[in-house]
């Protein structure tokens, strides 16, 4: 008994000494996306200095908090505060200049003003209503617009986390080594720079981060049953699919590699196919949709009779955080939607 | 008493544990590998999971095939027969996402690998079968991950 006791302190003491390892929690949680030493790919560049010097601690942890709903930065509510912490300081550990530090107070500007200033010098890469740009990250295997992808700055997100000194440093001094300039640089005066803040600053009355187009209680699903037999359904799903101008990439068995080929299961069909340029545009909007494609039907026979199925992309959208998204997902929701009536009906 | 304190005790260190990791929706990792070599190390893993890779689908190929460039992507299917066969029996609305599949991508001289957490089956599927399956399946799925995060 004595023993268990002595071991279970042990073990306590052992989990209240051990600070949360930032390192772990980075490759953990983060890496897939900025990149094991965070020079960006899905994610943008963590790394740079010109980042690191203008962006205070608080910055990163209200980021890794709370995302940026509907850009693909995920929000991490279950980390706790010192793990938090403990990434912060791994991503801090890639500069050897202090943290700045920002006060909290708004700076004076004419938001008016800045809105003239912001359509003239800004809206052409973060968008007229600071959307940001198309796609997300830094472009390493699809050609992209920039380089690295324009944050929204109208998402709750960013405006959460970022104070207003915060922005004006940045567009004083920009980020080297990323398309963002400084425009102290690029001639705007110190004034000019404060009513662009406080133009940023007004997003916030009428953000929309396009949550609320996504559906989390869509179906996962479309289903449907078939009034032909499992071949003829078959049959007429490869002339529908051919009709929505896509190829039609294998038809094959559902076990198929799975058993050897005479134990596969003869009612259970996968239909593949494919738009080229479609699935190369929404590779280029998010690098993971890859995982949902070439686009799918499925046939089964069971005793309850012939049915096609799908997984349903508008369901899958609000997966991946990611709004622009959606508008592909729609699409393909419509496409299955109309190829498995076709051939059911 | 005894029984009355390890209790309490059971709880405190409880708390301190680590948060028990999240049901996140996507699962993703990156290998430092090159492409080739962080394609081998999942493969590999697969295997030594017990799994069987079904098959390999070269996204890429047909894309470079119509014109459109891209760097190398591929979809790997795995699965077991025994239980993807019993999946599509008990919850044949599984079907359409049988067999599980992992995206692996290169992004310059590294890899990147993103899945589908297999909880969702489980939410699919309801009560027609067993979660802890699922649960079985993410933690092999992140472990699989995790040696190719860790393969050099
Ligand atoms: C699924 C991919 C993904 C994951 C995982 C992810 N991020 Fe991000 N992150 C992004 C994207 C994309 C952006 C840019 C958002 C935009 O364009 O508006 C971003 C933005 C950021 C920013 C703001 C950068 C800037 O220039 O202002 C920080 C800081 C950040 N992420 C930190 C993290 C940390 C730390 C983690 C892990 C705890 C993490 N991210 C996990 C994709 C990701
Ligand atoms: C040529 C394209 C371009 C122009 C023009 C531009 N930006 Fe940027 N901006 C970027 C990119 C790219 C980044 C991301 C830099 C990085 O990854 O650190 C960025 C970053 C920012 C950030 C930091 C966002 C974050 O999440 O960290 C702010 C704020 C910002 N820009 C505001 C502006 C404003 C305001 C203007 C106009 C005065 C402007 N930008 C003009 C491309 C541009």
């Amino acid at each position: 008994m004595r023993l268990i006791y002595l071991t279970i302190l042990l073990l306590l003491s052992v989990q209240v000494i051990a600070a949360p390892d930032g390192r772990q929690l980075y490759v953990a949680h983060c890496s897939a996306c900025h990149g094991d030493q965070g020079h960006g790919g899905v994610g943008v560049p963590l790394s740079l200095p010109s980042f690191l010097d203008s962006v205070d601690d608080r910055f990163l942890a209200v980021t890794i908090r709370e995302g940026r709903p509907g850009r693909v930065m995920p929000s991490f509510p279950k980390l706790s505060d010192a793990q938090i912490a403990a990434i912060v300081g791994y991503i801090r550990s890639w500069s050897d200049k202090p943290a700045p530090r920002y006060s909290p107070v708004p700076v004076k500007g004419d938001a008016k003003n800045g809105g003239l200033l912001y359509a003239k010098h800004c809206a052409s890469c973060h968008g007229e209503n600071g959307e940001g740009g198309t796609g997300t990250g830094v472009t390493f295997s699809r050609r992209r617009e920039l380089p690295i992808i324009a944050p929204a700055l109208n998402n709750s997100g960013f405006l959460a986390a970022a104070s207003d000194e915060l922005i004006r440093q940045t567009l004083q001094l920009g980020r080297a080594g990323t398309p963002m300039g400084s425009f102290l640089e690029k001639g705007l005066g110190k004034q000019e720079i404060d009513d662009v803040v406080s133009f940023v600053r007004s997003f916030a009355q009428d953000r929309d981060d396009g949550t609320k187009t996504v559906a989390a209680n869509k179906d996962k699903i479309i289903r449907l049953a078939s009034s032909y037999s499992l071949q003829e359904t078959v049959e007429n799903l490869k002339d529908a699919i051919i009709s929505q101008n896509f190829i039609l990439i294998r038809t094959d068995l559902l076990e198929h590699g799975l058993v050897k080929e005479p134990d596969e299961n003869p009612k259970q069909v996968i239909l593949h196919f494919c738009n080229f340029r479609f699935l190369f545009d929404a590779l280029a909007v998010d690098p993971r949709v890859g995982m949902f494609l070439p686009c799918r039907v499925t046939v089964t026979e069971t005793d309850a009779g012939v049915f096609v199925s799908a997984i349903n992309p508008e369901y899958m959208s609000h997966l991946f955080n990611n709004a622009e998204l959606d508008q592909y997902c729609k699409e393909m929701h419509d496409v299955y939607v109309t190829i498995i009536e076709d051939a059911t009906l | 008493m005894i029984v009355r304190r390890l209790g309490l005790l059971v709880s405190v260190i409880l708390l301190f544990l680590p948060p028990v990791s999240v049901a996140d929706d996507i699962i993703m990792t990156r290998s430092t590998l090159p492409f080739p070599e962080a394609m081998l190390a999942l493969q590999q893993s697969i295997s030594e999971h017990g799994y069987t890779v079904s098959r390999v689908q070269r996204i890429d190929i047909g894309l470079t095939g119509m014109g459109y460039k891209t760097d190398k992507y591929r979809i790997v299917f795995a699965g077991k027969i025994d239980e993807i066969r019993m999946m599509t029996e008990k919850s044949p609305q599984l079907a359409a996402y049988l067999p599980p599949k992992i995206a692996i991508f290169a992004e310059e001289g590294q890899t990147v690998l993103v899945t589908l957490n297999p909880e969702l089956y489980a939410e699919i599927a309801g009560d027609a079968i067993d979660p802890v399956i699922f649960d079985r399946w993410t933690s092999d799925l992140r472990s699989i991950f995790d040696d190719v995060n860790k393969a050099n």
